[in-house]
């Protein structure tokens, strides 16, 4: 047996000894645990799949054990995720701090910033946000005007920013200040990491068509942070920002399709009720062959991903395709749910109230809430732009 | 995982990938096609061509060793195929290996096997499928009917859109033993020789250059051992060669999308108007992004299937049907991008992107386009 293999079986019994039962069942969107100062879980298990995660390093397999991963090899961290994959284990914690920040301060940080920030998110401790955008500097986000100026050793910042998902209820933020403004615009920036709870910070949630508030405004006013809490070199934030950005762009890949909500109900189901159909053909040709297409997209879709990742494991990528991956399942999913909305047909035009069970009502809301998907992480055509200059090396 | 399930190339797929790259360069370009097609009296392939593939071992390459052939998988003839499928190449792989040869390996008797394989790896006998009746793809609306007649059987019927039917030397049949038109059961497969009294077979030369065969039986005599597989139950090894078919088709395909897409890129890069190059309008720019993520999907899709089929993954049959309806999609898309990109010149015969247009829609059309396939993905999905 190689390694691998046995890596496998240990790995696979560990899950089926560790994993709750009530883990292994596909989550609702209410489900994801977030962690931060301010966890909640949606029940006692999972906050013991969550702690015994954690204690095996498997919230961050492929980091080093000393920040809090298991130190495992790509391919031990493929075995592991197939393994959750074969017995429906669900992801112990979902957040920006291990899948965007993580990678950067890995790959950024010193010594130093990746032994006081790696441990707690691989822990689950501290929940991060991102103050990238602001409400001059949205797709042109170079042109942030957020202002950074250096006193001894502190840094003290002024400004705004928004759509800061969940700045409400994070611990901390990862931010793109300007710290220059005699320079051309990507040069003047820096990121940097501050306590949410420091003096001066508020935030202010934004309701949107959804009717929920994941978003806010976040302004600061004076707020001095010390300056062991730049990453990088004073200035040189752009690279570091735009290198986070492809990891988020990896995390919507795949999270929209996993950790997302998954509604109980397959889109066969909702069309077979809607339409009176118990079985046969849908008796709506239209419709019917809406829904092929829509799960034939689905299934070219996982084929890309999956080539992706066999080619990372050949060694081969990951590059600017990422955009194709976030600009494709973001317009799916919109697809997915819109096809759901009209399906459903007059069932899903409830706000709220009686009348509409707990399903419909999120059918609605879901449709609403995926029109963010196209815009935030970077517009779709923003994604086209980007596949076009750095795929396709089309001229400017 | 093993790496045969991976879907990126293995050693071996990239040595035959290279092997078939710097062959194509050599002897396969749309002027060749220009020639062929001017010829038109040709069997509708170039036989020399066909005889250095059987050299280079292509010609054999899904057959199983006891007959001569490499017994490799429809994923390295799939590689071959997008090779080929780049510069428009015309060859009869798909009729003959995966159509012809397909049913008998599966299904024939050891003495069809044996008198006829060995022979398809030398590049010496040609097969095709003769299926489709009707004008619009559907393997089961068949009237051709075999009528059992002594120990033997009589058949009759007509044939159309039989691929490489102008040169094949052998055809498989599929006709009606019992039920009506339209039905999955009562098909039986035949092995007819082309020479058979009573087949007569009309060259249709089609719009991309490529050559079909209308067929016409009549009172066409078989002797049972004609027979391939069950009485009745041809449906069973035909809807497995119609997968391998129409995921290899999608292949030949995904070359003809990449090299559209490739050469109006580079188009953009070339091609000046207001005084800048074309590529840096955003219009353009944002229409060839678009465009690239549906080359990717289709890329995925056919390593994916193909994969699938040699493995005799459960999930063959709608992947397939998934492989087919992408590729036949994709490749109307590139064609009519590439033609729209390339303005006025793209509408020339003298321009080879025309071509690449042509193609698409007549491979979208052979074994199924996308509505037919989605139809049939839908079915097997139960819904
Ligand atoms: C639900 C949600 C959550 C978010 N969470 C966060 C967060 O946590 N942190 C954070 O920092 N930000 C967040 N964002 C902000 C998000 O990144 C921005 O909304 C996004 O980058 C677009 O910026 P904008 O809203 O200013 O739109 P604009 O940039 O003003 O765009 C308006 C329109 O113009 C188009 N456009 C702009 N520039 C170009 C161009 N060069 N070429 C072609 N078209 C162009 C856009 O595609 C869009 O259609 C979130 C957004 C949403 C919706």
């Amino acid at each position: 047996m190689s390694a691998l293999d046995t890596f496998r079986s240990e790995t696979r019994s560990w899950l089926e000894e560790n994993c709750p039962a009530a883990m292994r069942t596909p989550p609702e969107k209410t489900d994801t645990v977030w962690g931060g100062r301010r966890s909640t879980f949606p029940n006692e298990d999972a906050k013991i799949w969550l702690e015994r995660c954690v204690e095996k390093g498997f919230t961050a397999p492929e980091w080093p054990t000393e920040y809090g991963g298991a130190g495992l090899s790509r391919e031990e961290v493929r075995v592991l995720r197939s393994e959750m994959k074969a017995l429906r284990c669900r992801p112990p914690i979902f957040n920006y701090g291990l899948l965007m920040l993580a990678p950067v301060l890995l790959e950024y940080g010193t010594d130093e910033q990746k032994a006081e920030h790696l441990p707690p998110i691989a822990r689950g401790e501290i929940r991060w946000c991102q103050g990238y955008s602001e409400p001059g500097a949205g797709s042109d986000l170079a042109g942030l005007q957020c202002r950074a100026v250096r006193d001894g050793d502190e840094i003290v910042v002024n400004g705004q920013k928004i759509w800061t998902s969940d700045a409400d209820v994070s611990d901390w933020i990862f931010c793109l200040v300007r710290t220059n403004t005699e320079v051309p615009k990507h040069d003047g920036i820096s990121f940097l990491l501050f306590d949410m709870e420091s003096k001066g910070v508020s935030v202010s949630p934004i309701p949107l068509i959804s009717g929920a508030s994941p978003f806010c405004q976040t302004f600061f006013d004076d707020v001095r942070v010390p300056a062991r809490h730049l990453i990088g070199k004073e200035n040189g934030g752009w690279t570091i920002a735009k290198r986070l950005l492809q990891h988020e762009r990896e995390m919507l890949s795949e999270s929209t399709a996993g950790a997302r909500p998954t509604q109980k109900k397959t889109l066969v189901d909702v069309a077979r009720e809607s339409l009176e159909v118990p079985e046969g053909p849908l008796t709506d040709g239209v419709l019917r062959d809406e829904l092929a297409q829509l799960y034939m997209d689905r299934l070219c879709y996982s084929a890309t991903l999956e080539r992706s990742r066999d080619q990372a494991l050949a060694g081969i990528g990951p590059g600017p395709e990422t955009s194709m991956f976030k600009l494709y399942l973001s317009e799916l999913g919109q697809r997915n749910s819109d096809w759901r909305h009209r399906v459903v047909g007059a069932r899903g035009l409830g706000w709220d109230g009686d009348g509409f069970d707990d399903e419909e009502l999120q059918t609605t809301r879901e449709w609403l809430y995926g029109k963010a998907s196209t815009i935030l992480g970077g517009t779709s055509e923003i994604q086209l732009n980007i596949i076009a200059k750095r795929v396709l090396g089309l001229p400017d | 995982m093993s790496e045969a399930s991976s879907l990126v190339l293995t050693e071996e797929q990239q040595l035959i990938q290279e092997t078939t790259r710097d062959f194509v360069a050599d002897q396969c370009s749309v002027d060749s096609l220009r020639q062929l097609r001017e010829k038109r009296e040709d069997a509708g392939f170039d036989r020399a061509l066909w005889k250095q593939l059987a050299e280079l071992g292509w010609t054999g390459i899904i057959i199983p060793e006891e007959y001569g052939g490499a017994e490799l998988g429809l994923a390295e003839l799939g590689v071959v195929l997008e090779e080929l499928g780049r510069k428009l190449a015309i060859t009869p792989l798909i009729s003959t290996l995966v159509a012809g040869a397909g049913c008998l390996v599966r299904a024939g008797s050891d003495e069809h096997k044996a008198a006829i394989l060995p022979a398809v790896c030398e590049g010496d006998l040609l097969l095709a499928l003769a299926c489709q009746e009707t004008a619009r793809h559907d393997p089961y609306s068949v009237s051709t009917t075999a009528r059992k007649d002594g120990d033997g059987f009589v058949i009759d019927g007509a044939k159309t859109l039989v691929l490489d039917g102008a040169a094949a030397d052998r055809f498989i049949v599929v006709a009606r033993t019992s039920g009506d038109s339209g039905e999955r059961s009562g098909l039986s497969l035949f092995l007819v020789d082309a020479n058979e009294t009573g087949l007569s077979r009309k060259p249709t030369f089609l719009i991309d250059s490529r050559t079909c065969a209308d067929l016409t039986l009549s009172g066409v005599r078989v002797d049972s051992g004609a027979l391939i597989g069950a009485l009745g139950a041809g449906a069973d090894i035909l809807d497995p060669v119609l997968d391998s078919v129409a995921a290899s088709l999608s292949a030949e395909m995904l070359g003809g999308v990449l090299d559209t897409f490739e050469r109006t890129v580079q188009f953009l890069k070339d091609r000046e108007q207001f005084g800048v190059k074309i590529g840096s309008f955003q219009g353009l720019k944002h229409r060839a992004a678009r465009w690239f993520c549906e080359v990717e999907l289709s890329k995925s899709i056919v390593l994916k299937t193909l994969r699938a089929l040699d493995s005799n993954d459960v999930q063959a049959p709608e992947l397939s049907a998934a492989c087919k309806a992408r590729l036949s999609d994709t490749f109307r898309y590139s064609g009519e991008e590439g033609i729209q990109m390339h303005g006025g010149i793209g509408v020339t015969d003298e321009e080879d992107i025309g071509f690449y247009m042509k193609r698409a829609r007549v491979s979208e059309l052979l074994f199924g386009d996308a509505s037919f396939h989605r139809d049939r993905f839908a079915s097997l999905q139960s819904f």
